[in-house]
């Protein structure tokens, strides 16, 4: 076998020019405006009509270092022009949802918080929702567990959005960014550390509640990051917003319309970058968001500069969240006391045979679900993540679904690139900020 | 039991689904979409071949597949969950041209199930790679397994 053959991928791959048919090219162009055929054909003639000799097909990735892991996007350069391109997936898949059908409802949340890791307790989060509604136990998760949980999804979208603005910087040129962003990150992961146990991949928010109460001086921890990346946020707006070449580099690059970005299913701050003021935390109110004063940011030219002025924004209202939260953290219990689905407290298994039994039970075979299906959707940093669970009745998932926010943002690329310059699909991929785990799954 | 345009619906823990039939699917997401569903916010598949006693409404005959559709309205902030039943080897209509957003997300339903999409424009796999054999999320696809060397532990 040559080594042509052994690296070729067939229909997945971009195709020639004079391949192409028409309804492929009403995919690439017409589609997302909901032309006719006809439309985006004469569209696409006048638009360009290169010389076949003069394009070249050329694979960016897997292994570029702006493709923020391994995505591969085969593009159609015509000099420096991109005319064509397709994200070609799955150099991470590793049958996540398989495994979840594998794994009991207990052990599900150490597989779903690696999908998107750079928000692991939002996908920790709406895996426990869904599981807990199918145990019809939703409403009686008790009031401080809602409040840790909501500070955690909180303090995991600033982390999440200030490594945006590292990888974001660090793409354009902005390379000092880069260290900022980590840095600043890094203070949200060490209280993850403190109040989890690790700084990624938690397990911490689990059907039922949370794993452990949070630890003594945590609210002198928080209040440090919340002093601290305040005024870095300050220090970002001189570094970057105002400054003439970030502009330069982000305005007016990688626009979609709010019509294009609804009917490519965007969420996120790439849908609310064109305007569009949907934001689940508001539109379709989890937890206690109902309550929270907070405003959704939203861009009005759905650029590349939209998305990061909307993420640096955000930032800022999810710590105006975290303060309210801070003001009114009840007391209580962080885990609901029902013996099916919580294991009983460490010193009653000293005392108690039933509570043994229960620990025992709960650790080996798993709480049994009730049988039924539903979809939870939270608000993640990268736009709608959503969780579909059919129980068969047994202490393992039937069938455990996500639906990952970045899978069908990066649909929006090959909309946002065309007819753009090569070194403003950097700026486009980054500002879209996929994450490939959650991708491939 | 209501029906919504010809369909059976049910609820499933407040979450408001409906079933229409393979024929009824896609003048159901077209009249949806009209209503206001203006976003295709997910679709997925449900293998059930060792799970027939399912839980389905009057008058819908459960089938292997299950196609999970879920449809968000931005105007009402409500959302619908659309379950088609199918036979392995049936063919549903592409959502393509009424939600362009659904293109990867059927793929992905091809590629893990290998239900097909009639008037889908690129209907490949897109997690595995093109040349594999099966379809990974069907129930009668085995787990892999890596053999170790010292699993073993019988009597000596």
């Amino acid at each position: 076998m040559t080594l042509v053959q052994q690296t070729n991928e067939g229909g997945q791959e971009l195709l020639p020019r004079s391949e192409q048919t028409a309804k492929q090219l009403l995919r690439e162009v017409g589609s997302v405006l909901r032309m006719s055929e006809a439309e985006a054909a004469a569209l696409a003639l006048q638009e360009i009509d290169p010389d076949v000799d003069q394009t070249m097909i050329i694979n960016m990735g897997p292994q570029h270092p702006s493709t923020h892991g391994v995505l591969r996007l085969m593009l159609e350069l015509q000099g420096e022009t991109v005319l064509r391109c397709k994200p070609i997936i799955g150099y991470l898949h590793t049958g996540m949802e398989k495994t979840g059908e594998e794994l009991s409802y207990l052990q599900g949340g150490t597989n779903v918080t690696r999908m998107d890791y750079l928000s692991p307790l939002n996908n920790e989060l709406v895996f426990s929702l869904a599981v807990e509604k199918l145990l019809g136990i939703e409403n009686d998760i008790p009031e401080r567990a809602v409040w840790m949980r909501m500070l955690l999804s909180e303090l995991n979208r600033m982390s999440s959005h200030l490594l945006f603005l590292a990888t974001n910087g660090m793409d354009i040129g902005a390379v000092s960014m880069m260290i900022y962003g980590w840095r600043e990150r890094e203070q949200v992961l060490r209280f993850f550390q403190k109040v989890t146990g690790l700084r990624m991949n938690h397990n911490f928010i689990r059907p039922g509640g949370l794993a452990a109460d949070l630890p003594a001086g945590w609210r002198d921890d928080v209040l440090s990051i919340l002093e601290e990346v305040e005024p870095r946020l300050e220090e970002y707006d001189v570094l970057m917003t105002g400054q003439p070449i970030w502009r330069e580099r982000l305005q007016g690059v990688g626009v979609i319309t709010a019509q294009e970005a609804i009917a490519l299913s965007a969420t996120g701050p790439t849908l609310r970058s064109t305007g569009i003021p949907w934001d689940l935390r508001r539109d379709q109110p989890y937890l206690r968001y109902d309550e929270m004063e907070f405003d959704v940011i939203v861009g009005s030219y759905g650029d590349a500069f939209d998305r990061y002025a909307i993420r640096l924004n955000e930032i800022r209202e999810s710590m105006r969240i975290v303060r309210q939260i801070l003001d009114r953290m009840p007391a209580g219990d962080y885990r609901i006391q029902d013996k099916k689905v919580t294991p009983p407290p460490r010193a009653r298994i000293d005392e108690s045979m039933e509570a043994l039994i229960h620990h025992f039970k709960i650790f080996t075979e798993g709480f049994k679900v009730p049988e039924g299906e539903v979809y939870v959707a939270i608000e993640s940093p990268r736009g709608e993540i959503g969780c579909y669970i059919v129980s068969d009745g047994t202490s393992n998932p039937y069938r455990m679904h996500m639906r990952a926010p970045s899978f069908v943002n990066i649909q929006c690329l090959p909309h946002m690139m065309r007819g753009g310059l090569v070194a403003d699909a950097v700026a486009v991929i980054s500002s879209v900020d996929p994450v490939l785990g959650e991708v491939d799954r | 039991m209501e029906l919504l345009h010809g369909c059976p619906t049910g609820d499933s823990r407040g979450q408001q689904t409906v079933f229409p039939s393979v024929e009824q699917y896609l003048p159901l997401v077209k009249k949806l979409a009209d209503e206001g569903y203006s976003m295709c916010a997910d679709v997925t598949a449900v293998d059930y071949l060792t799970y027939r006693g399912r839980a389905l409404p009057e008058g819908v005959e459960p089938k292997r597949f299950e196609l999970v559709v879920n449809l968000v309205s931005l105007e009402h902030r409500g959302r619908i969950r659309v379950r088609v039943q199918l036979d392995d080897g049936d063919v549903a209509p592409s959502l393509f041209d009424l939600y362009p957003g659904t293109e990867a997300m059927e793929r992905e339903v091809y590629d893990m199930f290998g239900l097909g999409f009639s008037g889908h424009p690129d209907l490949t796999r897109i997690l595995m790679p093109e040349d594999w054999d099966g379809y990974p999320l069907r129930k009668d696809y085995a787990m892999g397994r890596i053999p170790v060397q010292f699993k073993e532990t019988g009597a000596r």
